[in-house]
């Protein structure tokens, strides 16, 4: 609750709103207990007196009646009557939005129908008719305004309700044996609460001002009952010869409905659960680079990319989640270098800081340099960055339906990703995209081009994936689990696309992956990862034949491999460490049957001979003899 | 041995497209009519890749869809779940994605609760008792109980899935992808404590699953899914050794596995029949490299080849030599 206020409070205006309405609540609360006059008692001697006249601070209206208390108790009755429309409209439309959403089907057609039925009015309309056919009365004014304010609940709870109900822990409550009313109150309605809050806050002023437009026109409180709406509708004939009798209720109208929209908006920002971790607030361009010394010069390598002790961090709140710290990793061209680790272990976000795509904020890069043929990408300008992302390193991601653009024929997207770099025709275009698609085998590349992503399988969508990093020709292609989501026949064509296109076009390939057996048919070298470092580092062949860190080793004997049987499997109990709360040493240590208490002290570094290094004091016994 | 589940004839059909007045404009046949059984304390692994109908099998089998042709007998009486109570007594569920089968709004007690209070009756000294031997069971802390949904990792939220298939007290269980969202390190702690559970509390599995590997670590027999018809089953160390189904053997030859140069098997590309307008005959034949006019013009049925093994198709692949 008190995260919800310091969020809310975050928006100014929203808690400016907050405290003007508390004012006004607060004032038209205690109404009953201010010495003020009597609201209703006529004094046709005072007519119309102007405000600060003695005896009246507001002045009078036309019937000499007091303002001030007339504006109070106005108020009183104006929110009274807002906040029970807002709060039966509410109820009732959301009622009918979880029915028709959960059971949908007839049920749902039936009902939404007849909201949309409701909608066809204009609402002002409904509402007159609604008055007309009840009498006029403060009570039949309510019901119109709730009654016509129903749909817009019901449309909304309904569109969430139909997301939840095929939700899986709505099958599972179905399981734990269930009813349906039950599922609905408990399952369901604690989830579309904060949606009928938001959708309550946002219209609380409107159903208000629509109770004051009825009043107005005198079919809500009846004389002498004041509310803003009458006291307006009273004061009409007199605005030219004494606006202050239509100004005071206007002016109290506009400060409450104001103060409840601004204090609507900041109620719909904090509780949505996107801003909470800060995703609302828009990225920058290029990840924040933040780093307390330059980078030291590179030593001459004939490495095309390279990293060098980078770190990155995520800021959240008063957390540093240390996501990377200080991994160093290197590729030549033509090389094919792993990256395996489990998830949160850092590896995707290794991958990103290279072309600064970590999404900032929350992220830093506080530390480190990653190098393009020597030239530090972390200190170059966004025009340049821009210039090499897709020209020189290319990225592929894991989930192809997600990364390209479902509104977009996939070979404009093909031909989009060329042109970035370069000015070309568009016939030109259109043939460089056929050649893409040939390239990753694509079955008759010249339909192909012009059908939509969700018209493709998978496999075909990855591939086109693979294509657009292709595109212009890139030196490095970065691949973040492009085979995750796939089938494993579909896997097995992908790999191999991709081991014949680094062969075909010398492709320096960074592949970032869980699954040791992909590691050992395509990387050159691999780098496990654990708790954002390295922990070891060498030939495929070699790891997998005689690992050398613990972690590596109790990992590879947890992957079941078919052709077994049967069996118990290894497993590695417990979890990694949080990377906002590492321990002193090893991370691995506490889950590790080889730890002494040297482990947990200080810091280990990545060392080793030839081409094999790992991060650990006591290495497995397998990898001690062989650099002994 | 006595039979746990026997599903004759199933089958299950998705209407597609929609006319402004009554009718579909197209079927989907998700699940062909398939014939399975399982036997009691027996774990039978169902494998397949996506789309091939192995979900939508489950989730017949529990009951939240409703069969389009064919009957569920479960421990030798039909499926019935008119009454939620009865029905989830005798079969329960454990979901893909351990995070999103909880409901966030709600405490681990609370969701634990349901089955308890819901099935059995139990009243609140009584569910605290068994949530906490469930737990024990399953090696989750009691100070967990207070704390909700999105504080676990998806190791521990599985294990919260499986604690709450176990309150019910249910002998059969049907694991849809139990694993697949789960690293590996974690995956074979949750696969082992199935193992363990089977073994203390006499549990029948049908497990599903698209990987290989898991299925044969935790199967006693597999049924090998494509396209929605089970194409090859049989006992979990013959299938995919001796794999008879040139399906069953091109999945056995994708997988990834350290020591195997990188293959193609199927040298470039193949694609998935398309499901609103299958193929008359066997639908892999055109993946197939031994597809005869024959395959093309009528399913294959599935007839029994050598001991326990059924294969659905016109030119199985040799039999292993007797030795």
């Amino acid at each position: 609750m008190s995260a919800f206020f310091k969020l809310l409070a975050r928006n100014r205006l929203a808690l400016g709103g907050l405290i003007v309405m508390g004012l006004v609540v607060a004032l038209a609360l205690i109404t009953p207990l201010l010495p003020l006059a009597d609201p209703d008692a006529t004094d046709t001697a005072n007519r119309f007196l102007p405000p600060l006249s003695d005896g009246y601070l507001l002045g009078t209206d036309g019937l000499g009646r007091d303002l001030l208390s007339r504006l109070l108790w106005g108020t009183r009755l104006s929110l009274a009557v807002g906040f029970a429309a807002a709060l039966f409209a509410a109820v009732a439309g959301a009622a009918v939005g979880i029915i028709a959403g959960f059971y949908g089907g007839r049920t749902d057609n039936i009902i939404m129908r007849g909201v949309d039925m409701l909608m066809a009015f204009p609402y002002i309309l409904l509402a007159l008719a609604i008055v007309a056919a009840l009498g006029p009365g403060l009570v039949n004014a309510l019901i119109a305004v709730s009654v016509v304010n129903i749909p817009f609940f019901a449309r909304n709870i309904r569109g969430i309700t139909v997301g939840l109900a095929h939700k899986e822990f709505v099958d599972a409550a179905k399981l734990a044996g269930m009813s349906n009313p039950r599922i609905i109150l408990s399952e369901i309605l604690p989830n579309v609460v904060p949606v009928i809050v938001i959708a309550m806050s946002t219209t609380i002023g409107w159903m208000i001002l629509e109770t004051a437009g009825l009043s107005f026109l005198g079919l809500g409180s009846q004389p002498p009952q004041a509310d803003l709406g009458s006291m307006l509708g009273e004061a009409r004939s007199a605005l030219i010869t004494n606006p202050h009798t239509s100004v005071i209720p206007g002016i109290m109208i506009l400060i409450i409905v104001m103060s409840i929209n601004l204090l609507g908006d900041g109620v719909r920002d904090a509780l949505d659960p996107r801003l909470k971790s800060g995703a609302l607030s828009r990225p920058m361009a290029a990840t924040r680079v933040e780093r307390k010394e330059r980078p030291a010069p590179e030593t001459s390598t004939d490495a095309i990319l390279s990293l060098d002790d980078l770190h990155t961090q995520f800021h959240v709140k008063d957390r540093i989640y240390k996501a990377v710290s200080g991994v160093s990793l290197s590729v030549k061209p033509g090389e094919c270098l792993g990256v395996i680790g489990e998830s949160g272990s850092g590896k995707s976000v290794t991958a990103l800081s290279i072309m600064g795509l970590v999404a900032s904020p929350p992220g830093i890069i506080t530390a480190g340099a990653a190098r393009l043929e020597g030239r530090d990408m972390l200190s170059a300008r966004f025009g340049e960055l821009r210039r090499l992302r897709g020209r020189r390193v290319a990225y592929i991601f894991q989930d192809p339906l997600a990364t390209l653009h479902p509104l977009y024929k996939v070979g404009d997207q093909l031909i989009e990703a060329i042109s970035c770099h370069r000015a070309i025709s568009k016939s030109e275009g259109r043939k460089k995209a056929i050649e893409l698609l040939k390239s990753v085998r694509i079955p008759n590349p010249e339909e192909r081009i012009d059908i939509y992503p969700h018209e493709m399988s998978g496999g075909m969508r990855q591939r086109v994936g693979i294509a657009m990093a292709l595109a212009n020709d890139p030196d490095v292609i970065i691949a973040d689990e492009p085979t995750t989501a796939l089938d494993v026949t579909v896997q097995a064509q992908i790999l191999s696309l991709l081991s014949d296109l680094r062969r075909e076009r010398g492709l320096a390939i960074i592949f970032i992956t869980h699954d040791f057996g992909v590691v050992a048919q395509l990387c050159d070298r691999v780098a496990v990862m654990y708790a954002g470092r390295i922990v070891e580092e060498g030939p495929t062949m070699e790891i997998l034949r005689a690992p050398a860190h613990p972690y590596t080793s109790r990992l590879i004997a947890c992957v079941p491999e078919l052709g077994e049987g049967k069996r118990k499997l290894e497993a590695i109990p417990g979890l990694p460490p949080s990377v906002d709360n590492l321990p002193a040493g090893c991370a691995f240590a506490d889950r590790c049957l080889k730890a002494q208490d040297s482990c947990t002290k200080g810091e280990i570094g990545l060392e080793g001979s030839g081409s094999r290094a790992v991060r650990c004091l006591f290495p497995e016994p397998g990898f001690a003899e062989e650099t002994a | 041995m006595s039979t746990a589940l026997q599903i004759t004839d199933l089958s299950k059909t998705f209407p597609v497209g929609k006319k402004l007045f009554g009718g579909a404009t197209g079927a989907v046949k998700a699940v062909h009519p398939m014939s399975l059984s399982v036997q009691t304390g027996e774990t039978l692994g169902i494998v397949g890749e996506s789309g091939c109908g192995k979900s939508t099998l489950a989730r017949m089998l529990v009951g939240l869809l409703p069969p389009t042709t064919g009957s569920i007998e479960i421990e030798g009486a039909a499926l019935d779940n008119a009454d939620p109570a009865a029905f989830g007594k005798r079969i329960q569920y454990v979901f893909q994605d351990p995070i999103s089968s909880l409901n966030p709004r709600k405490t681990i007690r609370q969701i634990m609760d349901a089955p308890l209070k819901l099935l059995h009756g139990m009243d609140r000294a009584a569910r605290e008792k068994r949530i906490l031997e469930i737990f024990d069971s399953v090696n989750l802390r009691a100070d967990f109980l207070d704390r909700y949904p999105h504080e676990f990792s998806g190791g521990q939220a599985q294990r919260i899935g499986i604690a709450r298939a176990l309150a019910a007290q249910a002998r059969i269980l049907i694991l849809d992808e139990p694993v697949s969202a789960l690293d590996v390190s974690v995956q074979a702690q949750v696969l082992n404590l199935l193992a363990d559970l089977k073994r203390e509390f006499g549990l029948t599995y049908l497990f599903i699953s698209h990987d290989l590997a898991v299925v044969e670590a935790v199967s006693d027999r597999i049924a090998v899914l494509y396209f929605g018809s089970v194409v090859e089953e049989g006992r979990a160390e013959e299938i995919f050794a001796h794999p008879r189904h040139p399906y069953t053997k091109l999945l056995a030859d994708s997988a990834p596995v350290v020591g195997r140069p990188l293959s193609d098997p199927e040298h470039g590309q193949a694609e998935l029949p398309n499901p609103l307008d299958p193929p008359p005959g066997c639908a892999f034949a055109k993946r197939c490299p031994y597809a005869s006019a024959q395959c093309r013009s009528a399913p294959p049925p599935l007839t029994e080849m050598g001991t326990d093994q059924r294969v659905a198709c016109y030119h199985p692949l040799p039999a292993p030599e007797q030795v």
